[in-house]
């Protein structure tokens, strides 16, 4: 299988320009500037079915089409690397294993949108990641690939990178705008829609990491290879993350459309000792959890959701037999009570009061109500708050109780688990 | 002012000068171990904001201290992938061991542990942020080693 965004990882000095070059480094990028318009560049990103692989699957092509070109204002494109959704990991390999990838996909996108100004939010704990690309940016400078009037045109190219400081809703994007701003990670109420209000009041792009690296082969392969790589309306190659109970924990580059079960038991080596599967997450903690007959499932936007789930961030989290699922609900229940950032009640209320009815359960100190009360609790957070958390929290929790309920009912009566 | 001339630096940056506070005040915890009112009063009077909005961004994001943190500040992973490979252990070890308690510092200013949500690095789980480090596949005997190095 041909590789995309893994291509360089590995390869020694695979962060330095050198090693870059080596490989048809920023022809991509001079082919764009220099050779097709802005449209025609969005145009081939739009045939190539590339969709945002920060967990929403937007289509990449289309976002950067609703940039209005008329508004005289400064365009910006943010690059979300908050990288915070349990279960995901795959945005620090590309920070530190091929920044420059990134960077060329960040010129590219840039002159798509006639944008000027690059922010890249990392979040504040990826040390190595904002060393290893700031190192990257210093070459690119000094290579004449970023800066002022670059290969020889008129296009000016600033790229800045922006530390986060530990908010897991600072990767909303929204929230991350507000942060790049220097305030707290209040998500905004949308519309109006970032594309149109976004940074400082003016035209913003925000794509994840693993989007932006994509767009370089894109350019320099064409639209239909890249395309032809995954299955229908879903282009190329994705990053799973894959941890918790499997032998070969890591990140996989693999085709869209791979199913669930290949990942598991051939690219992650199965489960430890012998162990059967539980419950896998498949696109990140806040992906409703699945089942081991449900397994067959490609991994890709549209048949995650066919099924009730979604693709999210590409996290998979396998947790084997010996799993207390009550338990790990209430692992689940805490990261949100922790990390709801307290804008809005259902949520800020709502999160909090769910993690405490489940630890209840798993201490076995509820009753038959606090078990009734908790899919009420959880379907009155979602839908009901400015960002997609409160869904989240909703989905998340709720698909534990929903799949797991012999389990959560067996700690009211006292009972032990199962395992 | 003191630390103008970095100030001027890394607001230079960005178009809104503004957008420049938590970049600042990274800088600013990293020369003084923690942010100090009198270090958001600076800032706050540098970026011609309320202090107030500066010590509600401080006090927002869980990466600014206003309290100083131990020489070793440990941040172990409590969130789901770390959590089924025996987070819960691994935390309840160090507690033992340094004799203090998530959020608090030894008296010898040596250590201080905290209980953070996912960093990120779930393929090293179980996992923690020892300062600036990733240290993963944790184990009693490795968090020993860890301890006995900076003791």
């Amino acid at each position: 299988m041909e590789k995309i965004v893994t291509r360089h990882f590995g390869q020694e000095n695979s962060h330095h320009l050198i090693n870059y070059l080596k490989d048809n480094g920023y022809q991509a990028a001079r082919k764009a500037i220099t050779q097709m318009t802005p449209a025609q560049v969005i145009d081939e990103v739009k045939k190539s079915n590339l969709r945002g692989l920060g967990g929403a699957g937007f289509p990449t092509g289309t976002k950067w089409s609703f940039i209005p070109q008329a508004n005289p204002k400064p365009k910006y494109l943010v690059i979300n690397g908050d990288e915070g959704e349990p279960g995901t990991f795959k945005d620090k390999y590309i920070f530190e294993q091929d920044p420059h990838a990134l960077l060329e996909g960040i010129i590219v996108t840039c002159y798509a949108i006639n944008s000027h100004k690059a922010y890249v939010y990392i979040r504040g704990e990826y040390i190595k990641s904002m060393e290893n690309l700031q190192g990257a940016i210093d070459e690119a400078y000094r290579a004449g690939f970023l800066g002022k009037g670059i290969f020889g045109t008129g296009f000016d190219i600033e790229v800045v990178i922006h530390p986060g400081a530990g908010a897991y809703i600072c990767g909303e994007e929204t929230a991350l705008l507000e942060s790049l701003e220097g305030k707290k990670g209040f998500p905004r109420l949308k519309p109006p829609f970032p594309a149109v209000v976004g940074l400082f009041g003016c035209p913003t792009v925000i794509n994840n990491v693993e989007t932006i690296s994509c767009v370089p082969p894109i350019i320099n392969k064409g639209a239909e290879w890249f395309a032809k790589l995954g299955c229908e309306k879903n282009g190329g190659n994705r990053l799973f993350c894959v941890s918790g109970h499997v032998n070969k924990p890591g990140v996989y580059e693999l085709p869209n459309g791979t199913t669930l079960r290949e990942i598991i038991y051939e690219h992650a080596g199965g489960i430890p000792n012998g162990r059967k599967l539980k419950a896998v997450i498949p696109g990140g903690i806040s992906a409703p959890i699945l089942t081991p007959d449900q397994i067959d499932v490609k991994m890709d936007f549209d048949s995650l959701k066919a099924i009730g789930s979604m693709a999210g961030s590409g996290g998979i989290i396998v947790m084997d037999d010996t799993t207390d699922m009550v338990w790990a609900a209430m692992v689940a229940a805490r990261f949100f009570a922790h990390e709801s950032c307290g804008q809005c009640s259902p949520c800020r209320e709502g999160s909090g009061w769910v993690y405490r009815n489940v630890k209840r359960i798993y201490e076995g100190l509820a009753k038959d109500h606090d078990l009734n009360n908790l899919p009420g609790i959880v379907n009155n957070i979602g839908g009901n708050t400015i960002c997609a958390f409160g869904d989240a929290v909703s989905m998340s929790v709720g698909s534990y109780v929903a799949k797991f309920r012999s389990e959560f009912e067996a700690k009211i009566k006292g009972h032990v688990c199962q395992t | 002012m003191e630390y103008k001339q970095e100030f001027d630096k890394i607001t230079s940056r960005y178009e809104v000068k503004t957008a420049a506070l938590l970049p600042l005040l990274h800088f600013v915890q990293e020369k003084e171990g923690l942010v100090t009112p009198e270090a958001e009063g600076k800032i706050a009077e540098y970026l011609g904001m309320p202090v107030v909005h500066v010590h509600e961004v401080v006090s927002f994001y869980h990466l600014f201290h206003q309290k100083r943190k131990g020489k070793c500040h440990l941040s172990v992973c409590q969130t789901t992938a770390c959590a089924l490979h025996g987070a819960e252990g691994i935390i309840e070890h160090i507690q033992k061991r340094l004799n203090i308690r998530p959020g608090e510092t030894t008296p010898d200013g040596k250590f201080s542990l905290s209980v953070v949500e996912c960093l990120g690095a779930c393929e090293l789980a179980p996992m923690m942020q020892s300062n600036k480090e990733y240290k993963g596949f944790l184990s009693k005997k490795k968090i020993d080693e860890l301890i006995d190095q900076n003791n």
